[in-house]
This record gives structure tokens, sequence and C-alpha cells, in this order.
């Protein structure tokens, strides 16, 4: 099946190229009946639960012949998705990150999702975490859904940090939540581990440095960009105090000054470093390595009384239909509300539901560490709007690698921030393509 | 163009040898337009025909996800190339990993052959080990090299580690960078250049080794004097070669560092990626995949003038 649909697709993608997308009017391999191709971008742990999830839709609905593609994530699933649409070819449904969908809305390549349609599948705003309800809208408009958050988080070695003293009666860490109290600890957790204090993927990285200075810049209330992409607003003062600190990490030795991500994850699971900062979705990772960790909050070493963390969210939509049938929208919002009921099995994998009857369930509660970060979602950062920006973008590449080359050593803070502004200047300036 | 290139350098070889020459008047006609065409078609289908829809995209703002070529741009998005310091640091950068990569690519292939040539027993043994690597596809070499490179727990730290020396962070220091990239990708084509010097050597007539011998001529001597200037046209078939597969760099730099750290290594295939794939842009797109089409051709240009000087000596 894939195969058909890749050559499908390159098809498609190979008559856009040559400028024959005239030729869409016959749609093969369109069955009809109840067909649903699903297209999504999870590997790994969220991968195989996605998997299950979709073997529970599949039982309950036995009449829909369920065809599900996963795709490697990052620019190229949405190069595709959005080549495949624009070739009248896009699938029923397709997974999308919160801070990207927009720029597909703004193309004009997804379908609105209209309130009455979601009521009849009793999918209303009231069910959904606020600010990830709110985040997705666009001019008030409803256009995916989100089923859950994906938060910057700290993962920590339990062993470690119970031999440095960093946690309380009850075994829970006690908070970081002063630049002194976060390195302090590093320091600690380095003592005992004789190697690293915590470890951040910077070696051919750009999306986790890209995380960690977005949550502190976010927790003193920094901003990038402004009038949706089109005017770079880099806070210079915020952004130094958020540079000079992560370099002061590799500096003194408290994180190291090159790391990948497998590398980070080795690190880590080998009990080489007491902290590890990532998304929450490694959980998987550490739990397979049986290591003995937990994971909380990113500490709010700068936010004082508000909370901010960098987080995304996936969300499903429906790309633009060439005739807008309304069964296939309603075997798709069918499809949606199965993933939402099965937020359980989702949330094993570290993300935080949107789906407010699990998310306030005693089940998702008693879900540990899972649920240490759940109020995350409420302070979610998301990515700024613009047509370059959002999850994998050349956005987060450009601010990412910049970042990284600072918390190498490469860059002073100055002329990162000098380099950030003018590399974003010429996107901002750029009139946009979509 | 590689395809032009490389038939140039080629044909020299074979027409060299009186029996295979053409007849007048042979290879024409109708039968030979029948045997071109399914090639002929797929051609300018797939090669001719998106290059002059390009060279047109190229002077439209067109967009990935908009249909049509949308407003005419003229020149707009070649000054905005020639302007932006994006190229022409993404452009040096496949210059400098040309640079880097094409002289041992070279000259490690041929002492390679030379080695492999001579020796005696298990001549099966040092092809097979020489030309292995270049079986493997990008993604896996890329790999490979990613975990021989990684801070902290690559191999080669390691080992460097061992005899007393603290290895470089190879993939993660701007300056390191691409010649790690250079380094993994000798190791794994130097294949295709060994082979096409081993056949080379075999073409080396065996008289020419014995008489020089009897005249008492040195190996080295024999290797300065005979299997050098034999091997002219093929060293000129492997540069050719070597150079243009050279500029077309793209999938070790997309996969091992993606153009990183901070872009010391974005390749100008990868910008034209970036901007046309990710950011929507392919017109502008375009516009930088003709600019750097001219650089190639001027490339090709030269070597294409020195094979016919090659040719005119003979």
């Amino acid at each position: 099946m894939t195969l058909t649909r890749r050559a499908l697709l390159s098809g498609g993608a190979a008559a856009a190229a040559l400028g024959l997308t005239g030729c869409s009017g016959l749609t093969p391999g369109r069955r009809t009946g109840g067909s649903l191709d699903y297209w999504n971008l999870f590997g790994g742990g969220d991968g195989v639960r996605m998997a299950q999830m979709l073997d529970v839709f599949r039982t309950a609905n036995r009449g829909v012949d369920l065809d599900a593609v996963t795709l490697a994530w990052g620019n190229p699933y949405y190069t595709k998705l959005s080549l495949a649409t624009l070739g009248d070819k896009p699938p029923d449904v397709a997974v999308a990150h919160l801070t990207r969908m927009k720029t597909m809305v703004e193309a004009g390549l997804v379908e609105e999702l209209l309130p009455e349609d979601l009521a009849r599948h009793g999918m209303t705003a009231d069910k959904f975490t606020p600010r990830t309800w709110q985040a997705g809208l666009v001019e008030g408009r409803t256009y995916a859904i989100p089923i859950d958050t994906h938060p910057f988080v700290m993962f920590y070695n339990t062993d470690v940090c119970e031999k440095a003293g960093l946690l309380d009666s009850s075994g829970a860490l006690s908070p970081l939540d002063t630049p002194e109290r976060f390195t302090d600890a590093l320091r600690r957790a380095k003592e005992v581990t004789k190697a690293q204090g915590g470890v951040v993927a910077i070696t051919n990285e750009t999306a986790t440095p890209w995380r960690i200075f977005q949550s502190l810049y976010g927790q003193l209330g920094g901003e990038m960009l402004a009038d949706e992409g089109r005017r770079v607003v880099v806070d210079e003062a915020r952004a130094t105090q958020v540079l000079d600190f992560l370099q002061g990490l590799t500096r003194e030795g408290l994180a190291p000054a090159s790391a990948d991500y497998q590398g980070t994850i080795a690190t880590f699971a080998n009990g080489q470093a007491g902290f590890f900062f990532q998304g929450e979705w490694e959980i998987s990772t550490f739990q397979t390595a049986k290591t003995p960790f937990s994971m909380t909050l990113f500490p709010n070493v700068f936010g004082g009384e508000k909370y901010a963390v960098q987080a995304d969210s996936h969300t499903l939509l429906i790309p633009r239909q060439p005739d807008r049938d309304p069964e296939r929208i309603d075997r798709a919002l069918l499809f949606i509300r199965s993933m939402l009921d099965q937020s359980k099995t989702w949330a094993e994998g570290g993300h935080v539901p949107s789906w407010l009857p699990f998310r306030d369930s005693a089940e998702y509660k008693a879900m540990t560490p899972q649920s240490n970060y759940a109020t995350a979602a409420d302070a979610a950062v998301y990515d700024p709007e613009g047509w370059y920006s959002g999850s994998g973008s050349n956005f987060e590449i450009i601010t990412g690698s910049i970042i990284a080359s600072v918390m190498a050593g490469q860059q002073a803070p100055a002329t990162a921030i000098a380099q950030i502004r003018d590399k974003l200047t010429n996107l901002a300036t750029t009139a946009p393509p979509i | 163009m590689p395809h032009v290139t490389a038939e140039t350098a080629v044909r020299p070889g074979r027409s060299a040898r009186a029996d295979l020459a053409p007849e007048p008047g042979r290879g024409f006609g109708l039968p030979a337009a029948g045997f071109l065409a399914p090639f002929l078609l797929l051609y300018l289908l797939f090669i001719i025909g998106p290059a002059i829809y390009g060279l047109i995209m190229s002077f439209f703002d067109t967009s990935a996800v908009k249909p049509g070529l949308s407003s005419f741009a003229g020149f707009g998005n070649y000054t905005e190339a020639l302007q932006s310091g994006d190229f022409w640091s993404s452009l040096w950068h496949t210059m400098w990993f040309t640079i880097l990569t094409t002289p041992p690519l070279i000259l490690i292939a041929f002492v390679l052959a030379l080695l492999a040539d001579r020796v005696k027993k298990g001549r099966w043994f040092f092809r097979l080990a020489f030309f292995a690597p270049y079986i493997l596809p990008s993604a896996v070499v890329a790999l490979i090299w990613i975990w021989l490179y990684t801070p902290g727990l690559g191999l080669i730290e390691a080992g460097l580690g061992q005899i007393g020396i603290t290895a470089p962070n190879w993939l993660g220091d701007p300056g390191w960078a691409m010649p790690s990239l250079a380094l993994t990708t000798v190791w794994w084509t130097l294949g295709f250049n060994f082979v096409l010097y081993l056949a080379g050597l075999q073409e080396i007539p065996r008289d020419l080794y014995e008489a020089s011998a009897m005249d008492g001529a040195s190996p080295w001597q024999q290797i300065r004097s005979i299997t050098i200037p034999m091997l002219a046209r093929t060293t000129t078939l492997v540069a050719v070669l070597q150079v243009i597969a050279s500029l077309k760099v793209f999938d070790q730099m997309y996969m091992m560092t993606a153009g990183g750290p901070n872009f010391a290594t974005r390749s100008i295939l990868q910008y034209v990626y970036d901007e046309g794939f990710t950011n929507f842009r392919i017109g502008y797109a375009s516009a930088v995949s003709m600019l750097f089409f001219l650089v190639v051709l001027a490339v090709s240009a030269v070597w294409f003038a020195l094979v016919r000087r090659q040719e005119r000596g003979l």
C-alpha cells in the first residue's frame, strides 16, 4: 500500500513540477466506500503507540478501510503534505504540528472544521486544554484538533540526584527555579557522576538548542517575531541574558560543549549525567533502558511568578479536499475522535493530553512521571507565527544553529544575536511564498 | 552535463582502436532514431523538460504551495541570490568540499590501484576491500560515521585518546566539520576511482615493463615514465567525474551535519533545497540552481578543453 501511495505522490509531485496540475481531474486509487487515508510522522515509541491506536480504531470500525502512512518528520513531511494537497490527492486526515498547521491554513490547504460537524462528534472547545485550543485557532476558526502538548522538560536521574542530596523527603526533586539553584544542582550532580552534570544536545542539532533557549527566553517574556513574521523583534537584553547563562553552563563544564542527540541520550541512559533536557517523548527510551529516572517541568529559572516553557502540539487536520465530500469529512472526524478517546495510550509516550475528559481523570493523575509536568501545557510558548516558523522550520534551524554555536563556545552572545537578527530579517522581508 | 563530459573523455580510447572505427554513414537513419527514442523520450521528459521549466520559473516568484507561476520577477531572483551572503557562503562550501575531496580521491585511488595491481596473492580481497564501501547507500555511510565522530563516545575519539591525542570536535566545530565530511566521503567513494584506475592499469601492455626492465629501469622509474603517462586518459576521466561528483555533494552533509554547525557545511544544493522545499520559494531556488549550473558548466568547459588538447596531442 505504501508503495502505491508513494508512487501516486511522486507522480503528483512530478506533475506539479512540470506544471501539469491540470490533469488532476481523474483521481485513481481513491476508493469509494469507507476508505480513510491517514498520514503521520510518528517514529520510535510514538509510532508503536500510534499503530496500537489505529488497530483499536480498525477493530471498532470494521466498515472503514484505514490506510495509514508514516513519513519522516520535519520539513520534508510538510512539503509532501502541501504538494499532495495542492495536487488534489490529499490524505483524509493528517498529523501536523500546531505551529506548522497555521502556515498550511494561510496557504489555503486545510479544511475548516465547522462547529456543528465537531459537535456531532462531541468535540467542543470546552473539552480541550484552553491554552492548546486557543493557540490552534486561526482568526477564531478551528482548522485542527490538538491531541496533545509536547513540552520541553527536565529528565533527572533519581539515583544521582539522591546521592547529590537534591531530592526532598518524599523523593521528589527540590525546585531548581533560580539560576543559582539550577547551576548548583548541575554542579552537585557532576560531582556524583564524575562525568557530566546535565546534557543537552547541541552538536549537529538545531531544534534542541532552540527549545532550551525559547523556554528561558519565554520565561523572561521575550519575543522573536511580530506581525506574523514580518518583523524581527529580538530583545537584545533578554536574549543576551539567556545566552550568557547557557554559555556559562558549558564554560563551567556543567554541560558538555559538544554532544549530539544520540550522545546525550546514551550519556543520560548510562547514568553519566544527572539531568537531561529534551522533549518528553524520550520517556520510552529511558524506560526501555531501565534508567532510574523521573521527569518534571523544565525549571522556571528566570520566570519568577510566571512560568513559561517551549512546546508544540500535535494536531489532526483535514487537508483541503477537491470535492469536499461530507461523508469523508464525517469519517475523518470519527477517526479524530477515536484518537482523542485513546489519549491514555498516547499519554504513555509522554505527551500531555489535550483531551480534558482524560486529562482531568484520576487515571491520568496516577500516571507518573507523565502527570508531573502536565501544567506545562498551560504555560506553553509556541514558536512565533510566520510562514517560515514552526517546529522543524527554517526559523528553528537558523536560531538553533546559532544558539548551538554560542553554547559550544564558538561565538559570543552579542555576535550571535546580530547573526540571528540578520538571517531572520532576510526571511521576514521576503514576500511570503504562501 | 556529466554525461556529455564523461562521453568525451571515454571516446578517444575507443576510436583509437582502428577496428572499431565507425563506417561513414553508419549510425544514422530511422533505425538509429528508433533505438534512441526510448532514452531520448525519457531524457526530454525528465532532464530537458524540467530544466527548461526551471529556467522559466527562475524568472517568476513561483511558490511550491501555489498553483501556477505567480508574478513575473524578471532578474529579481538572480540579483537577490548574487547579493545574498548565504548564496556565496554555500557556494564556497561546495567549492571547499570539492577542493578537499578531489586530490585525495585521485591520488589515493591511484596508489591503492597500483598496490592492488602488484599484489601476487589474494588480489580479489584487496579489490573487494577498497571497493566495498562504495556500494553502501549514503544513509548507511552517514550513520556509521556519525557514530564514529560522536563526541565523548565516538570510536575515533576513543582511539586517539589511547595514544594521547585529544580529538577535535569533528562534526561540531565549524573548522573541522568540512574536513570530517571530506574524510567520510573519501572513504566512501574511493572505490569507484580505484576500479577505473585498476582497469586502466590492466590496459597498459606488459611488454613495456619488460622492455624497460631489461634496460635497467627501476620500479619507480617505471611508474614515473610508463604507468603515469599511460594512465593520463584515465586520470582525466577520473578527475572530471570526481570534480562533478564533489560539486553535487548533498546527501552526506544533509544527513551528518544538516549544513551545520552554524551553516558551516551547507552546500549550494542544500541551499537550493532549503529555499525551494522548505521555504517553498521554487522561483528563487530555480534561479540559484541556474547560477550553480553556470558554475558547473564553466568547470566542465575547462575539462573539455583539456581533453581536447590531450586528444590532439596523440
